[in-house]
């Protein structure tokens, strides 16, 4: 029997606010452990949240960009559940009635649009970061924890999809274009390395063509894009094989283990979780009105699939515009455009040598040295002829490493084109001295040799010669 | 007279007067104090050192001119339930054993900044949990009428300081009728807020939604004050209220006549004891003769109110009390894993009492039993506040007896937590409503013990609560003190 | 009414370690308590809304401020066990 996979994704998003969600205790990652602390985040006796009002717009402003329907009354409930690095051993989360809900979003995972639904985007607060001890590193051979409780309390918000997602690629690509939104309205860095963006999946098989829903396995702990991929397309296979040798899917939770390439078992919860969640009676519920709703809306930045349209429709192929979007480097790229380069050349260089270098490195285009001046400097001295297109490609490698602009490259590089056609003829006239074989066999009628003395002059030059102009010297000098 | 006896606003002005400095106010306490404790317990710390420094920073500061407001210079206790920086806070809980707080609440910081001298801290019943302080970690607090009797709870150790002379004033908190019975079983004067009017932050949750923190006082002017130096709203408490602050004096003065005063039915005659319902009644005569209307009003609900806040109070603490897990703080038995060290903590941590809360709590908000009980519970909650409007449509002020019985005996209802449960049965539907109320003492029973007459009002209306309260004082001229309150008598 | 109470889970979701013997003590207790708490059940409430909170208040919120943070050390002064400048226990399962 064939299976068809039914996936759905549950994203964890934490806001870039200045203070946590319930307190004033500053966001910034990689402080000093319990140093972004206070009574509040530490759970101390006494202590009282009190929700920050960016953190509530910017959920609304994710769920306007999802299509979701914004609650005109939302409340806060307590999750109840014991663990050492939440404080008060209750999450302060949303349960029946979240600020945002019945939304949809368009992907592709290379075999057409798919509109995944979005059953609700909630907000919530993060628990403390422990730190497992022991030999072999691993979570039951440790001998404890230590616990740092900076995390502790900084909003996270909550987007639970419909299990409408088929395959791992489609799941790759919901994600993406999730990060790409979160990105465009600036309400997270999205680090996937960083915890910033966390994905956990809801996997199950059910027979082609059949409408009820199979057992389903929740898979957790992958760090990036890629592993969410890798991590489902071995979770699929894994039920398949289940499934064919005569056996049944077991609800579990499974981590996803990037080194060995495989989903384990969790370390088995004995019991099932009651939450008993109920109305937090420290907070007052949240009512949003429409001047509101009209303010956040007004505020809404132009989104990644409305931004690949314009692309397209200045000229860019589907590829380019998805590669330019996703990778963050819309605003270099409408930069250089602004400067004045033609935007599929701009593309080219994004989409080609500014990715790769990105891949190869594992930054952000926020970290990048190149801004959208120098990227319209480097088009134009490709197209005047001042840098050749090989050349070209080490002045933008020294623009990545921080040289300086890329006309300061070429010239400290020692990259710019003889264009001056005295210092060209000599150079050519010294080849065709060195080699009079070859100039009288071209004078005999053998063309094909002008190549040789071109790449001559080339070698001669240090690169810097403009090979068609070379070229345009040696056919008047022999007359080919 | 000792100045330990000082009504505050006595002590105010003979401070201002030059006639007494604040350093011989805190002496008078302690003096009172250091006969009285051994017998009574009113505190689970006494701040010394602080105190005395508090008063001598007071008496400088008045002669510089400085004056920070009615509180300046006036010994006061604050219940251990609210935390105080640099002083341990245990909430009467082995669980809290040793932990000195990096915080101050709230309503502490207001008492420091009005001048008052934090004199320590008193007892309660485990985390406010009980009617009588004998579920105190530390020992129970006895009557100072009686010191066979509870001085009822879980404000026992501030009412009982209070009407010995051991502080000015206190503060305590009222979650089901903490402040207001146990002021009555002490003769004194207790006063829970409108829902809201005093911040929370700092005052460790038992139940968010019902507990209010408030005066406890010798006289209804006395509370008044203190009512309006820690009042206010406070940007950390998100139910602070945020509205324009009721005037609380603004009916002051005005006597009763004319005053439409309702008796609640279902409060004020079965189950109530003898020598209450007299004191209660003979105070109704004199409210009736100085011009109050008097009138019979019933709330149906109330009826249902004690079950509802059985199931609401332990469903909120359940959670609240879920902080006290032996890894940030506090009280920590070993483990081989967290939740060994978590479960073992807690079972030591937490008295019986305590422990029989949050199981119910838990029970009553597990997957299946919502519904049944914390749902029904709260739309019960909702039909006591739909009574209370109704009969204010009626009525300006409602009034009941505050307890159904005077003190009763240490260890009488220890065994039975149902009838414990029942001394709380006037006192819960105002905190269900969130609307003020007040005890005022307006004699004493059969076996000398004080009766308390406790007056309702709408939500915000402070005012005519007040007024009423001040009238009823003033027509009742309730005097006595209990014979520890002097220094014979300790003797 | 006759209640129905699992009172070891009840227990174990609350994470306090009783005894069989405590178990059965605070079991037979709930009973009678829930037994009375039970006469809620009985009222009439079809179209009562519930109250959570007796203050008809919405929206309190906060700026997105930061605010001064507490001394580490006076936090980790009463934490029961640290290690530098970390809370320290013992191990526990991940979710």
């Amino acid at each position: 029997m064939n299976y068809e996979a039914v996936i759905g994704i549950e994203t964890h998003v934490e806001l870039l606010t200045h203070s946590k969600m319930f307190c004033g205790c500053p966001t910034d990652f990689g402080a000093d452990p319990n140093t972004n602390v206070c009574p509040v985040c530490l759970g101390l006796p006494g202590a009282l949240p009190v929700p920050n009002e960016q953190a509530i717009h910017w959920t609304i402003a994710l769920g306007m960009a999802l299509e979701c329907s914004i609650a005109p009354h939302s409340v806060f409930h307590r999750k109840n559940y014991f663990y050492a690095d939440l404080p008060k051993n209750y999450q302060i989360s949303q349960f029946d009635l979240p600020l945002c809900v019945g939304g949809h979003l368009d992907v592709d995972g290379g075999t057409g649009e798919r509109r995944v639904g979005i059953t609700r985007v909630h907000l919530e607060e993060d628990t403390g970061k422990s730190t497992h001890l022991g030999g072999s590193g691993r979570i039951h051979d440790a001998s404890g924890a230590l616990i740092d409780f900076n995390r502790s309390g900084i909003p996270l918000m909550e987007v639970v999809t419909e299990p409408d997602i088929r395959t791992p690629e489609e799941a790759r690509a919901y994600a993406q274009e999730l990060r790409a939104i979160v990105l465009a309205l600036g309400i997270s860095d999205a680090r996937l390395e960083e915890g910033s963006l966390r994905f956990d999946a809801n996997v199950s098989l059910r027979p082609e063509g059949s409408t009820t829903l199979g057992t389903k396995v929740e898979v957790k702990n992958m760090n990036s894009l890629r592993s969410l991929q890798r991590a489902l397309a071995f979770e699929i296979d894994r039920q398949n094989g289940v499934l064919a040798a005569g056996g049944t899917i077991a609800q579990e939770t499974r981590h996803w283990d990037e080194a060995a390439g495989r989903t384990e078992s969790g370390r088995g919860k004995e019991e099932s979780s009651d939450y008993r969640y109920f109305p937090e009676p420290d907070l007052v519920p949240l009512e949003v009105g429409p001047e509101l709703l009209a303010r956040l809306r007004a505020g809404i930045p132009e989104l990644p699939a409305v931004r690949r349209e314009r692309y397209m429709a200045a000229g860019l192929d589907a590829t380019a515009a998805r590669t330019l979007v996703a990778g963050d480097l819309s605003g270099l790229f409408d930069d250089a455009v602004a400067a004045g380069a033609a935007p599929r050349a701009v593309a080219n260089w994004l989409s080609g040598e500014v990715t790769a270098h990105l891949n190869r490195t594992g930054t952000d285009a926020a970290d990048l040295t190149l801004d959208g001046a120098g990227l319209a400097e480097l088009v134009e001295m490709v197209d005047s002829g001042e840098v050749s297109a090989t050349a070209a490609k080490d002045v933008l490698a020294g623009v990545l490493a921080g040289e300086g602009t890329p006309r300061k490259v070429a010239e400290r590089r020692d990259l710019l084109q003889i264009s001056d056609v005295g210092a060209l003829v000599v150079a050519v006239d010294e080849a065709l001295a060195a080699h009079q074989d070859e100039v009288a066999r071209i004078r005999g009628g053998d063309a094909r040799l002008v190549g040789f003395l071109v790449g001559q002059v080339m070698k001669a030059t240090g690169g810097r010669a403009d090979p068609q102009a070379v070229d345009r010297l040696i056919r008047e000098r022999t007359g080919a | 007279m000792d100045p330990a006896d000082l009504s505050i606003a006595d002590a105010a002005e003979r401070l201002r007067a030059g006639e007494v400095t604040a350093v011989e106010l805190l002496a008078a306490v302690q003096r009172r104090a250091s006969m009285t404790e051994a017998i009574l317990h009113c505190y689970l710390t006494i701040d010394r050192d602080g105190a005395a420094a508090a008063a001598e920073a007071a008496d400088a500061a008045l002669a510089r001119g400085e004056d920070l407001g009615p509180l300046h210079g006036i010994p006061i206790a604050v219940k251990d339930n609210m935390v105080t920086r640099g002083v341990e806070t245990t909430c009467s809980s082995r669980i809290l054993s040793g932990w000195v707080p990096p915080y101050d609440a709230t309503a502490v910081e207001r008492l420091r900044r009005g001048g008052a001298v934090i004199f320590g801290k008193t007892n309660l019943d485990e985390f406010a949990m009980g009617s009588s302080t004998e579920n105190s970690a530390y020992g129970p607090t006895r009557n100072p009428w009686n010191p066979d009797r509870v001085p009822g709870g879980s404000s026992g150790g501030s009412a009982a300081t209070v009407a010995v002379g051991s502080a000015f004033g206190a503060l305590g908190s009222d979650t089901g009728g903490s402040i207001r019975q146990p002021a009555a079983l002490c003769g004194v004067v207790g006063m829970k807020p409108t829902y809201g009017l005093v911040s929370r932050y700092g005052l460790i949750a038992f139940a968010s939604s019902l507990d209010q923190i408030g005066p406890i006082t010798r006289t209804v002017a006395d509370a008044v004050t203190l009512f309006e130096v820690v009042a206010g709203h406070d940007p950390s408490d998100a139910t602070s209220y945020r509205g324009e602050f009721p005037d609380p004096r603004a009916e002051s003065g005005r006597g009763v006549a004319g005053l439409k005063i309702g008796v609640v039915r279902e409060l004020s005659g079965d189950g109530i004891d003898p020598g209450v319902l007299s004191a209660f009644r003979a105070t109704l005569d004199a409210l009736a003769a100085a011009g109050a209307e008097v009138t019979e009003v019933s709330l149906p609900s109330t009826e249902y109110a004690l079950s509802a806040y059985y199931l609401i109070a332990p469903a909120e603490c359940s959670a609240n009390l879920a902080r006290f897990d032996g890894v940030r703080f506090g009280l920590r038995l070993p483990g081989d894993s967290v939740e060994q060290l978590m479960s073992a903590s807690r079972r030591d941590g937490f008295g019986p009492e305590v422990t029989r809360r949050i199981l119910l709590g838990t029970y009553a908000l597990s997957a299946g039993y919502y519904d049944a009980f914390y749902g029904q519970a709260q739309k019960v909650r909702t039909m006591v506040i739909e009574d209370f409007s109704r009969a204010y449509r009626d009525v300006d002020v409602l009034v009941t007896p505050t307890s159904p019985s005077t003190a009763f005996g240490v260890g009488e209802k220890t065994a039975d937590p149902l009838s414990m449960y029942l001394s709380d049965i006037c006192t819960i539907p105002s905190n269900l409503s969130g609307d003020p109320a007040i005890s005022v003492p307006v004699g004493l029973d059969g076996a000398d013990l004080p009766v308390g007459f406790q007056i309702l009002a709408p939500a915000l209306h402070e005012a005519v609560m007040f007024r009423v309260a001040e009238e009823v004082e003033r027509l009742v001229g309730f005097s006595s003190r209990p014979a520890l309150a002097t220094s014979e008598g300790a003797a | 009414m006759p209640v129905e109470i699992d009172i070891a889970k009840v227990a174990r979701l609350a994470r306090i370690g009783l005894t069989e013997e405590e178990l059965a003590h605070y079991g037979e207790q709930l009973q009678g308590i829930l037994e009375h708490a039970a006469r809620v059940q009985a009222l009439a409430t079809d179209g009562v809304v519930p109250t959570a909170h007796p203050l008809p208040m919405v929206n309190a919120l906060r700026a997105d401020l930061v605010e001064p943070t507490l001394d580490r050390e006076e936090v980790l002064a009463q934490a029961p066990d640290r290690e530098g400048p970390y809370f320290r226990v013992p191990p526990f399962l991940e979710d």
